[in-house]
């Protein structure tokens, strides 16, 4: 899988880390009741087909992409700048936190 | 027929020509007592408790393709009991003891094998949080020894203990932890259930799910609607689907995990061995193939196949903890469909909709869950009320706070 970055060109995924769905980019308004945080961190549609998720160009020039793919196929049909996106789609609305994603810990068996 | 060892011996004599299907082939009735939707293990012990736990036997698992065909045939047969927080503790350890009578219980050969599960470590830290979760296991009653440097060497002589990167300290032995054979697991509680009264329905997809007045009323299929007062979806990575057949979002998202098989070869590996600082883990099957794996890919996906990087990952992996492997050839690797919640803990609970229930959230570890899961999921549907191995399984729990974070990573789909 190769992912398109605005800035860097087509990258082999292993340059990204993926963060989860594009619902991460609807934050809610201040004041928002508990129902609308739930649903903003942890609810998703979880589609088979095309999705929207977040990536971050942690390998690379470390922006914040909004990719378009298929989950059935690992097509990438699109990606955009979560800059972008926030000031074309969402006005308002703050990007996810854009401090360096954490590594990974370690798990065990299955 | 029952199958014991006379009748091994009488079918060998007559030439094997005696033996019957194991379970009928029903033509689905317009209505059941209940409904099952999915065929795999869970689904399958879930119709199996059901009827035999508490006597319903008009029940229906509406499968869309074949029993046994998803994530319990693809998964790497790892059974064990080494949860750490109250709530999974509980949970694991009941199911390990169902394991552990399942081939009386059930009449058919799980090959269910208590081999010995050796958790590696490779500091004091780790050591630590090992001594830790050994005592909490040890606590609830399963077992767990912690093992030094030379008590790994004694049991896996080949592993390369002169690594820098990640030298081996010890490990925690969990000798109750083994594999099973997983098809079997489902064709036993398939054949278990059939036989009493279970309609299993295979090439029946769910498309929707009848709700009146806030109660369910039946399923939509393939083969026609289906009525019924109390519908169970058990359908794994592909939760997400069904349950916004009843307007609902669930805290799941899908991702993949690949596993690998090398062909057969020789015994050389005789417990499971997990390398968790390196994502990998191990075992050897009764055919003699090395059954390996490691994390997930890290992204949603409902492929059932994976990418080349998490390849090359378990593979550098295998080669750094035992470099004896280097030769054996591979000969499959495959994928499946995880169905991760937030906190890494599965959800065995109640819906907004009367009637309705919902078992998922397995991630990557539910195939040793197959026993409780439908032990806990028949006691929820036929009483309405959670069994007290599974209460801590809510469905808003992520909205409440309590969470059952394993790991300790955070409350993310993508961090377990
Ligand atoms: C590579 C890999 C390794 C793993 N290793 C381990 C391990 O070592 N130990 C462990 O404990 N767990 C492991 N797991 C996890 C374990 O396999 C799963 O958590 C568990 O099998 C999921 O439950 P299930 O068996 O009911 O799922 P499945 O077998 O996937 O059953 C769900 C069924 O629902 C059906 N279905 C879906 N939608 C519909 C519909 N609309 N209508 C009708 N039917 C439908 C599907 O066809 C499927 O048969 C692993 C998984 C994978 C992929
Ligand atoms: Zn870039």
């Amino acid at each position: 899988m190769r992912i398109t970055c605005p800035l860097c060109g087509s990258r082999d995924r292993r340059e990204f880390y993926y963060y989860g769905a594009a619902d991460y980019l609807a934050r809610p308004a201040e004041g928002a009741g508990l129902e609308a945080w739930d649903a903003y961190l942890h609810l998703r549609d979880n589609p088979a087909g095309m999705t929207k998720d977040l990536w971050y160009h942690e390998a690379g020039c470390s922006a914040w992409i909004e990719v378009t793919r298929d989950t059935t196929s690992h097509a990438v049909l699109s990606s955009r700048l979560v800059a972008a996106v926030e000031s074309a789609d969402l006005p308002g609305r703050s990007a996810p936190a854009r401090k360096k994603a954490a590594p990974r810990k370690k798990k065990g068996t299955s | 027929m029952r199958y014991n060892g006379l009748n091994v011996i009488w079918q060998g004599l007559v030439g094997n020509t005696g033996w019957k299907p194991a379970w009928r082939t029903p033509v689905p009735k317009s209505a059941y007592d209940a409904i099952i939707i999915g065929g795999g293990g869970h689904g399958l012990s879930t119709a199996y408790y059901l009827a035999k736990n508490h006597g319903l036997n008009n029940i229906a698992v509406l499968e869309k393709g074949y029993l046994g065909g998803g994530n319990v045939g693809r998964n790497t047969t790892i059974v064990r009991a080494n949860y750490f927080l109250p709530g999974n503790q509980e949970f694991y350890s009941h199911s390990l003891k169902l394991w552990e009578g399942l081939e009386a219980e059930l009449n058919y050969n799980v090959m269910h094998s208590q081999r010995g599960l050796v958790n590696l470590f490779h500091s004091d830290g780790q050591r630590d949080a090992f001594v830790r979760r050994g005592n909490a296991m040890a606590a609830q009653g399963d077992d767990a020894v912690l093992l030094d440097r030379e008590g790994v060497r004694e049991l896996l002589p080949y592993l390369d203990y002169d690594q820098a990167r990640f030298p081996i300290h010890g490990g925690l032995l969990h000798p109750r932890g083994g594999t099973a054979r997983h098809d079997a697991v489902a064709w036993g509680y398939a054949r278990a259930a059939d036989r009493r009264g279970v309609d299993l329905i295979q090439n029946c997809e769910v498309t929707g799910i009848d709700i009146e007045a806030g109660r369910v009323t039946g399923v939509q299929t393939t083969q026609g609607p289906i009525r019924a007062p109390k519908v169970g979806m058990v359908v794994a990575g592909r939760s997400g689907q069904v349950a916004a057949m009843a307007g609902m979002r669930l805290p799941v998202e899908s991702h993949v995990l690949q596993a690998f098989v090398t062909e057969g070869l020789k015994p050389v590996i005789d417990h499971v061995i997990s390398f968790g600082m390196g994502h990998f883990y191990i075992s050897q099957s009764d055919k003699g193939g090395l059954v390996f794996g490691g994390d997930l890919d890290f992204y949603a996906s409902y492929a059932a196949r994976g990418n080349l990087p998490m390849v090359e990952h378990v593979m550098e992996a295998g080669m750094t903890l035992m470099p004896m492997i280097g030769r054996a050839k591979v000969l499959r690797s495959w994928g499946g469909i995880m169905d991760m919640t937030p906190d890494g803990s599965p959800i065995i609970d109640r819906t907004h909709v009367e009637g309705l229930f919902v078992d998922c959230g397995w991630n990557y570890g539910g195939f040793k869950a197959v026993p409780a899961s439908g032990w806990c999921m028949a006691h929820l549907m036929a009483t309405g009320e959670p069994h007290p191995v599974a209460r801590r399984f809510r469905l808003n729990r992520f909205a409440t706070g309590d969470l059952l974070d394993e790991e300790g990573t955070g409350s993310q789909h993508n961090l377990h």
